[in-house]
């Protein structure tokens, strides 16, 4: 079985690696033009958070509509630190800066989510939505308490280091790091609570801190993917993380399918194109019906797909294979299922 | 003090607008557990008919109001049918996303030039605003119609969920759709009805809404309709009562911020103090926290 | 017999608002007894064992599991001491594997942190390993081993009700306490499981407190009953004293009965 599993990540890496050659080489010969290039990092960014997104809805079960809020509180801090001490685009800064883009989010989570996990469902989403609100209140004023901030005009002059190595790179190492908390006893407890979280708590596992660590890991995902995105729009705006801005990050997690890093990852990278590729398809006469087809595509695709596209499915790499027992193992049992 | 006692009325003006279209948001949550986003949208599509109503197609104001309510009650029916029927016994999240899309739709539609058009209109009241001086209060026509026209429709309200059949249908759905079915009572069309009215209570809010702060466009709704949903659920979301209490609460934070504190922390202020109430009361102030069958 | 106290319960009383489910309890079980409680539908059975396993808080009276109170602590406290139980409407982690739903329960004894699990490092490996087939062995005990890697959900309802003890065990309990283990069962099915119940309780040395209405496996299966009837105590003792004390009969048949 080990054999089997460095087969299968070398194959991967191989892949990984093929995927990433194509895009720089499609770049190089001007297929992937600038323009596009930024739609595709956009989309990578937003695969980041929503894979936050996703530890803390698709497999903890806690319906969360402020997520833009974290993803906002990590742009804007990680954007202030690089902006004020990182002026001669030093590496080492830019990653001290994204790990300060995570923290500031998940400090705020651990802070907001220890009252608030305590309520449930839609009253939880309720409350998070109230607070991404009281967020984009406080980026609003944010240049009466520091005033390189902006508030309501806007932020700029934090240095653009990330480029799409940086992004692929770091989106990598985020799934794999989503992928290892998930098939973990860690994920199991996780998605224990969404699935039951009385008979969870009754058999042992403490709910709260199960609730509030994926709260904390997945706001902390959200604000260094919020990092990131400070280091490569150069203008970042209290309306670019307002609560429309959550519902984007929650319906790329839904239609993606509830428990699944695949559904994330494809959804959110499709859906970002989805709205770029409209813009191109309509042209300039019919621009204005944009935004009609994309609501209009987004309600046909729940309708068809209500348990979203993979549901509770993996791709196969995602899912590490089973440890091997010495009793009751019998041939071909079927270790595909996902959680 | 006066200004203060000047500012709770005009609290109560804004908070019995939200109270109309939170009713909506409590009642459909009630029938079928959903948060229909949605609503505030309904309720922008109400003011832009309304405006249409006594500007251009010559209808006098209760007539606009009464057209308002009739074409937002059928638009609630059919968004019900189309968006919401399909997903009603899938996972609760997909309906919300479908409800999320009807919005959206609703608003880039809205948006379209032949449809009500991108831009801010600012609405041509169809009389003139007169400002009464009763005991040293400052009141207005518009808020003396808007106190008049929402009681009645509370009290019309209140009248059909407890005096009529269609009312007594609708209580039974909110417990249990099949139990509900077995004894008789026709589930589709008291969901359908529960949109209708619903909205039609909107379509109202919208209208007074047009005529008291006199600038509509496509996007109106949202703000209103989040802040009329945080309202149903402060109140206890699924409780009538609850909704008005919520919504009249809001409506008071609101003003009193914006007069003695700060315009801009208003929203703040509103859901810092939605999020302190749930946590001392997770259901809302008139929600039962019923314990959990185990 | 070494009789030691193995849950206590002391005058426990619990009303919701105005209403009194249970009033006056007082129960104490010992080492390696298999004790019933059983009464009339609306008895307040479940709730005396919401009550032990921590989801509702006494209204007043003390519980003490191994001479410890554990009055009002939390339920994950309490499994972790000690008690674990199944439901009576099966509350199984659906969408997960049936190993999941096992594994999952070793989670406050895992042996390893987060680092170790993100990194993937020998230690995550190695207690990953032992979880599993610990698992497995629960599995083969109560005979899922082949439904291992099944959703919970697409399990037939026996073996469902046979996971949910799978389940509770990998809590490692001394006491479990089992919520109508065989309703919706067939004779031959419940026959099964009074067996199994009696292979688990021997295998894993256990104290068991079960709610049951069929009254044949109780009968079979417990050494002592308590018979529960509005929140109050009506009878205790042997199968057999229970079997004819009129009280009882009155409880379940209804006045007259008795005759």
């Amino acid at each position: 079985m080990p054999d089997k599993n460095r087969k299968k990540f070398i194959i991967v890496l191989i892949a990984t690696i093929a995927v990433y050659a194509v895009i720089r080489v499609l770049e190089g010969t001007e297929i992937i033009n600038p323009y596009w290039q930024r739609v595709l990092d956009q989309a990578l960014i937003m695969t980041m958070g929503a894979l936050g997104l996703s530890i803390i809805y698709g497999f903890t079960g806690q319906f969360s509509l402020g997520h833009a809020a974290f993803f906002g509180l990590g742009a804007y801090s990680a954007g202030l630190f690089a902006k004020l001490y990182n002026s001669d685009h030093s590496m080492f800064l830019f990653i001290v800066s994204l790990l300060i883009g995570a923290a500031v989010a998940g400090l705020l989570a651990l802070l907001i989510g220890l009252p608030i996990l305590r309520l449930r469902s839609d009253y939880l989403g309720i409350a998070t939505l109230g607070f991404g609100i009281i967020v984009k209140v406080g980026m609003d004023n944010s240049n009466k308490l520091i005033s390189a901030l902006g508030g309501a005009t806007g932020m700029s002059g934090t240095p653009q280091i990330a480029n799409f190595d940086w992004l692929f790179i770091f989106l990598i190492l985020i799934v794999l790091f989503v992928r290892n908390f998930v098939y973990s006893s860690y994920g199991r407890a996780c998605t224990a609570v969404r699935e039951d979280e009385i008979a969870a708590d009754v058999l042992g596992i403490n709910t709260t801190k199960i609730k509030v660590m994926a709260f904390v890991l997945g706001c902390a995902l959200a604000g260094m993917a919020g990092g990131m995105y400070a280091h490569r729009y150069p203008f970042l705006h209290p309306s670019s993380f307002d609560f429309l801005k959550s519902f984007d990050f929650l319906l790329v997690v839904v239609l993606g399918g509830l428990g699944s890093i695949t559904g994330t990852v494809v959804t959110a990278i499709a859906w970002v194109f989805l709205l770029e590729v409209l813009r191109f398809v309509l042209g300039e006469t019919f621009i204005d019906f944009r935004g009609v087809i994309y609501a209009l595509i987004l309600i046909v695709a729940i309708i068809m797909r209500p348990q979203g596209i993979f549901s509770g499915k993996e791709v196969g790499f995602l899912v590490p294979k089973p440890f091997d027992t010495l009793v009751g193992r019998k041939d071909g049992v079927n270790a595909g299922s996902g959680s | 003090m006066e200004n203060l006692a000047d500012q709770i009325i005009n609290g109560l003006q804004l908070g019995l607008m939200y109270a109309l279209i939170a009713l909506g948001y409590t009642m459909v949550y009630g029938v079928v557990k959903l948060i229909n986003f949605a609503h505030g949208d309904v309720f922008m599509v109400g003011a832009f008919v309304g405006y249409f109503g006594f500007t251009q197609w010559g209808m006098s104001v209760p007539l606009a109001v009464l057209t308002a309510m009739v074409v937002c009650s059928a638009l609630g029916v059919i968004i019900e049918r189309i968006a919401y029927r399909p997903l009603r016994y899938a996972p609760k999240i997909a309906a919300l996303i479908s409800a999320l899309g009807v919005s959206l739709f609703l608003e880039f539609f809205s948006s379209l030039k032949f449809v009500f058009g991108p831009n801010y209109r600012v609405v041509q009241r169809p009389f003139e605003e007169v400002h009464w001086n009763v005991l040293g209060l400052n009141i207005t026509n518009i808020q003396v119609i808007v106190f008049v026209t929402v009681l009645i429709m509370l009290a019309l309200l209140q009248f059909l969920i407890y005096r009529t059949k269609v009312g007594m249908a609708m209580r039974t759905v909110s417990v249990d759709h099949n139990a509900a079915r077995l004894m008789g009572v026709n589930v589709d069309n008291t969901i359908s009805m529960t949109f209708a009215i619903g909205s039609a209570f909107a379509a109202a809010g919208g209208v007074l809404y047009a005529i008291a702060y006199p600038q509509i466009h496509p996007f109106m709704g949202i703000m209103p309709g989040l802040k009329a949903f945080t309202a149903a659920v402060l109140g206890g979301i699924g409780i009538i009562p609850g909704a008005v209490l919520g919504a009249i609460i809001m409506g008071q934070v609101e003003t009193l911020t914006s007069a003695f504190l700060s315009s801009q922390l208003r929203d703040a202020i509103a859901f810092f103090i939605l999020i302190l109430v749930l946590l001392v009361r997770p259901t809302g102030i008139l929600g039962r926290n019923e314990p959990d069958k185990v | 017999m070494v009789s030691m106290p193995v849950l206590v319960l002391e005058d426990i009383d619990k009303s919701f608002g105005g209403l009194k489910a249970v009033s006056g309890f007082n129960m104490s079980i010992d080492q390696g007894e298999i004790v019933g409680l059983i009464g009339p539908n609306g008895a307040g059975k479940t709730t005396v064992f919401n009550m032990i396993s921590g989801i509702y808080k006494p209204t007043a009276g003390k519980i003490s599991f191994l001479e410890e109170d554990i009055t009002g602590k939390s339920p994950y406290v309490v499994c972790q001491k000690g008690i674990a139980r199944t439901f009576q409407n099966i509350r199984l982690f659906r969408e997960n594997t049936v190993i999941d739903n096992v594994m999952t329960i070793f989670h406050p004894r895992v042996g390893y942190n987060l680092a170790d699990a993100v990194f993937r490092t020998p230690r995550f490996k190695r207690r990953e390993e032992e979880i599993t087939s610990q698992a497995m062995e629960l599995l083969v005990a109560l005979g899922l081993e082949d439904r291992a890697y099944d959703k919970a959900m697409n399990l037939p309802y026996g073996a469902q009700r046979r996971l949910e003890i799978a389940r509770a065990l990998a809590g490692r309990p001394k006491l479990l306490l089992l919520d109508e283990p065989a309703a919706g069962m067939n004779p031959a099915e419940v026959v099964k499981m009074v067996e199994l119940i009696k292979y688990v309780k021997d295998k894993f040395s256990l104290t068991v407190l079960l709610i049951e209405h069929q009254m044949g496996m109780v009968m079979k299966l417990c050494e002592r009953l308590v018979v529960l009837d509005f929140g109050q105590i009506i009878a205790a003792g042997l199968p057999a004293e229970i079997r004819s004390n009129p009280v009882v009969l009155e409880a379940y048949l209804g006045k007259g009965a008795a005759v």
